[in-house]
């Protein structure tokens, strides 16, 4: 087991790797309640040597195939009926800038 | 009238006579009506123009199915189409999906009749459906939680005089929790039994779409017309349920022990009466321990469901769906932290936090994937005992329905172990049905939960039959 350090560095930069920015006052709302959750809750896998086979899966599957047919799909103006009118742009979404 | 009535005899009798199909959606209405102007929060969304076109291509239905004029609830996580779909969440707000998940098309295709969206827990998140806008208030003390996070499935359910079921979902126990604190019939099916495929999902590998009803018979007509394969899931199975009597006779059952002794006195004294019951209709009971699955399943959980709800809601960042905001000017990194900053509540922070930390890189051996290989633990000391037993039962939850205010002081912590009960079966994707046991002295209900090997939903049917007679 790596050893954690479970203080504001960690959490902050773990929120701002998963695209969350927190105010100062929820860093220290969760900081104590994340420490306990891991160091009384996960860690206490580390009490057991596990060498099965991950379950990613509950139950045995196996993988199926289907014919490669063209279905129905949604048209132009289904898929864009979700997003907000002043981001729809001649049949394209505007997305904020990627660099 | 038609409320007495189980789904089984409305559908005959409607079948004969439309009418009858009228009046009860009636009914239901004027429940529905009646618990939003009391505040109740059972409803999340509900079109009253959906409605009469329903009721008009019911009349011209020649194919007279399982649910023929049964108006169902369905748990705001199901996309329903034309109306809007949130999970119980603000960052989903205004999405309204342009399909029908794979389960409320089938139960179309049967003839129910979709009535409203139910209230939860902010994309499952919770054990009391608090963690939400709208929360839902108990039908029997309005003080007290309906248990999540399906909880508006549970609190319209026991509260309507009407026929009716309805569609919840459960990751690690939001059917069989409503239903312990609701008193009615809830029913998780075997992972994969029901389609995922338009569930907007809290965790892959956990998400089980099932019944609630007033009855177990109720709840699996439900079942039985939400089941079965669909290609639209790479996970489901091909494993029909049908809801008759016979198929699994249930001589053997055993307590799980570990688990009643978490539990409060008072949900321990409707537990033990209730046991007398069973073992008086012929049913042996004994006793068993899962001294791995008391001691890891809520840590094993808690790690795969966060790290798996954590990559899901990734794809929530503000764009083509939900909330939407200015994006000139703006890269993306700032816009997408700033609207899932904005409109995830603390909940959801939380987990995105717990389940990106361990998927990171030095962690991920350690949490998630320990995690993984301790579920294969923890699935083979439930099939261990299922050698020598039909099923395995325990209280559902290990508390009465508990009041808002004393729900608010829980820590993040207090409020998992509620999951004590709910979450191995969950975790282990064994069916799992909760039933009414009787009232404590408090005037609440507490579940009985009983616990089948994969794909033994059958046996959970003849079960709940004799239980409730």
């Amino acid at each position: 087991m790596p050893k954690i350090e479970v203080d504001k560095a960690l959490i902050k930069k773990v929120a701002t790797s998963a695209r969350l920015s927190l105010s100062e006052e929820e860093l220290e709302k969760f900081v104590p309640q994340i420490k306990e959750i891991i160091l009384d809750s996960f860690s206490k896998l580390d009490e057991l040597d596990a060498k099965e086979e991950p379950s990613f899966q509950p139950i045995k599957m196996s993988n199926r195939f289907r014919a490669d047919e063209v279905k129905p799909c949604l048209t132009l103006d289904e898929a864009l009926k979700n997003v907000l009118p002043s981001l729809r742009e001649n049949g394209y979404i505007k997305g904020p800038k990627p660099m | 009238m038609a409320q007495q009535k189980s789904v089984r005899d409305f559908v005959e009798a409607a079948k004969k006579d439309f009418s009858i199909v009228e009046k009860n959606l009636g009914q239901a209405l004027d429940d529905l009506r009646e618990s939003q102007k009391n505040g109740l929060n059972y409803i999340e969304a509900f079109d009253e123009t959906l409605i009469v076109p329903q009721l008009e291509a019911l009349r011209k239905f020649q194919k007279k199915g399982k649910l023929f004029g049964v108006p169902i609830t369905v748990k705001d996580a199901l996309c329903v189409k034309g109306l809007e779909s949130k999970a119980g969440s603000k960052i989903l707000k205004g999405y309204v999906p342009l399909f029908d998940a794979t389960a409320v098309a089938k139960a179309r295709e049967e003839g129910a009749i979709i009535l409203a969206k139910t209230t939860q827990d902010e994309f499952g998140f919770g054990t009391f459906a608090t963690n939400t806008e709208k929360v839902p208030k108990n039908p029997f003390d309005n003080s007290r939680s309906c248990g999540g996070s399906s909880g508006g499935a549970g609190g319209f359910t026991k509260y309507t005089s009407a026929v009716h079921v309805a569609i919840g979902e459960s990751t690690g126990g939001s059917i069989a929790a409503p239903a312990s604190f609701c008193g009615v019939a809830g029913l998780t099916p075997t992972y994969g039994v029901v389609s995922r495929y338009g569930l907007i999902d809290y965790a892959n590998s956990l998400d089980k779409i099932g019944a609630l009803g007033k009855t177990v018979d109720d709840a699996s007509i439900l079942l039985e017309a939400i089941s079965g394969f669909d290609e639209l899931d790479s996970t489901s199975l091909d494993a029909k349920f049908i809801a008759e009597k016979g198929a699994g006779q249930i001589k053997k059952v055993a307590v799980i022990k570990d688990f009643v002794e978490g539990c409060d006195e008072e949900v321990k004294k409707i537990f033990a009466a209730a046991l007398e019951k069973l073992r008086k209709k012929g049913i042996v009971v004994e006793e068993v321990t899962l001294p791995l699955n008391s001691r890891y399943a809520l840590a094993a959980y808690y790690i795969i469901a966060t790290c798996e709800a954590s990559t899901n809601l990734a794809k929530l960042s503000g764009l083509r769906y939900g909330e939407q905001g200015e994006v000139e000017g703006k890269h993306f990194d700032e816009y997408f932290s700033e609207i899932r900053s904005k409109f995830f509540t603390a909940e959801a922070k939380r987990r995105i936090i717990l389940g990106t930390f361990a998927r990171m890189s030095g962690y991920r051996d350690a949490y998630y994937l320990k995690a993984m290989k301790v579920r294969t633990k923890l699935i083979n000391e439930f099939n261990a005992a299922f050698k020598n037993y039909d099923l395995l039962i325990c209280p559902t939850m290990p508390v009465v329905a508990p009041r808002f205010e004393d729900i608010s002081k829980l820590t993040p912590m207090q409020n998992f172990a509620m999951d004590l009960c709910t979450v191995p079966a969950n975790l282990a994707a064994m069916p799992h049905l909760s039933i009414n046991a009787g009232i404590s002295s408090s005037g609440l209900p507490v579940g009985l939960m009983a616990i089948a090997p994969h794909l033994q939903e059958k046996r959970l049917y003849d079960f709940g039959k004799v239980a409730e007679e």
